[in-house]
């Protein structure tokens, strides 16, 4: 009988699904193509790397919150799993961060 | 069947999931968060060497970037097909479902074709891994010979991104054939391995990647002897987490990859 208690979920969510408009998609779809427009814009500006990988890795997490929040459907998920889901994932990927200072260090100190 | 004994209130009888969900979403939702590490890792690594190396390349010129756009187009364009197929199969409609799944299938494969068509460009340009198998009669002095040479943490970070990334989308493109069309999917993923495989040189890294689609017609052949099913909105609900997943990876490597070392002239 777990099964059945599956399938009763399954069945629930696709009773969400079958209130959603698909007009959102259509915007959300828009919206990333401009996004991506405006990279390759700024690519041949001629920009300091720093400040332009800060600008396009911002329009990248847009990109992506856009992604997971609509077309990944976590934006009509319940809280818990929203917050632990995308909690532990950018805590992890903030974690390995901690290279980062050795690289500089190889810039402003040089290879022995 | 146990749609046939189902009782109509059966989810108010049982304990509600702890995530509101069904347990294959978030078996998904886990995959996904691990993989979503391992491209981290790799873009971390990019990253690592862009900001280290102070005499990165910048080998992308504006024919690479108009290339990776449309294939970031492309991929783009298969969510949104994805996510109509998604929709359709919550509705009901068989059709639209198998429609928007072939859609967002061909977005893929055009995906992969751009792919391999870049790197078989980068490729005979002279940038290369030492595993590559030598291309004969390749000019040395291209520009991209010095690449290698001078910078080898280039070729290697990039190969290994990029190709991991259409690793995911050659296997994802599998994954949703199955999905949509079932057993007849086999034979056509048999008859793309040969194609690829006869079609590519014998110096070409493809001609022995194209093997990952006979191990993957194996592979599919196996699950759908050992547990045959109709796949239902579920299925095409959690194969679409996935895709949308690839997508995601793409936002990210596109910018860092290709749009950091575009060449101005």
């Amino acid at each position: 009988m777990e099964d059945a208690s599956q399938l009763a979920i399954e069945g629930r969510v696709a009773e969400q699904h079958r209130h959603h408009s698909v007009t959102p998609f259509f915007w959300v779809w828009g919206v990333l193509l401009v996004l991506t427009a405006i990279e390759v814009y700024l690519g041949y500006q001629n920009m300091e790397p720093k400040r332009m990988l800060s600008i396009l890795m911002c329009l990248s997490i847009v990109k992506a919150a856009l992604i997971i929040g609509y077309f990944m459907h976590m934006k009509y998920e319940v809280s818990r799993m929203k917050y632990l889901t995308m909690c532990s994932l950018v805590f992890c990927l903030a974690m390995m961060m901690v290279f980062f200072p050795d690289a500089f260090r190889i810039i402003y100190l040089g290879v022995r | 069947m146990a749609e046939a004994a189902l009782p109509s209130n059966v989810a108010e009888i049982y304990e509600p999931s702890l995530f509101g969900t069904y347990s294959k979403k978030i078996g998904m939702w886990l995959f996904l968060l691990s993989d979503s590490l391992t491209f981290g890792a790799l873009l971390y690594a990019y990253s690592y060497g862009r900001i280290s190396i102070s005499n990165w390349p910048t080998p992308f010129h504006s024919g690479s970037i108009v290339n990776a756009t449309i294939m970031t187009a492309f991929l783009l364009t298969s969510s949104l097909t994805m996510v109509l197929a998604v929709n359709a199969s919550a509705l009901g409609n068989e059709k639209r479902r198998v429609l928007f799944l072939l859609a967002t299938m061909a977005c893929g494969a055009g995906f992969i074709i751009l792919h391999g068509k870049e790197w078989s460009h980068l490729i005979s340009e002279g940038l290369r891994l030492p595993i590559f198998p030598a291309v004969p009669h390749q000019e040395v002095a291209s520009e991209f010979a010095d690449v290698s040479k001078t910078v080898p943490q280039f070729a290697a970070t990039f190969f290994t991104l990029t190709g991991m990334h259409m690793l995911h989308v050659t296997l994802g493109v599998v994954y949703l054939g199955v999905i949509a069309l079932r057993r007849k999917f086999i034979p056509i993923l048999f008859a793309c391995w040969l194609v690829a495989w006869l079609a590519t040189p014998s110096y070409s890294p493809f001609h022995y990647a194209a093997h990952v689609l006979l191990i993957a017609a194996l592979v599919c052949s196996l699950i759908m002897w050992l547990k045959p099913k109709i796949y239902d909105a579920a299925d095409v609900e959690v194969a679409g987490l996935y895709w949308h997943f690839v997508d995601l990876v793409w936002m990210f490597i596109f910018p860092l990859v290709y749009i950091m070392s575009t060449k101005i002239v």
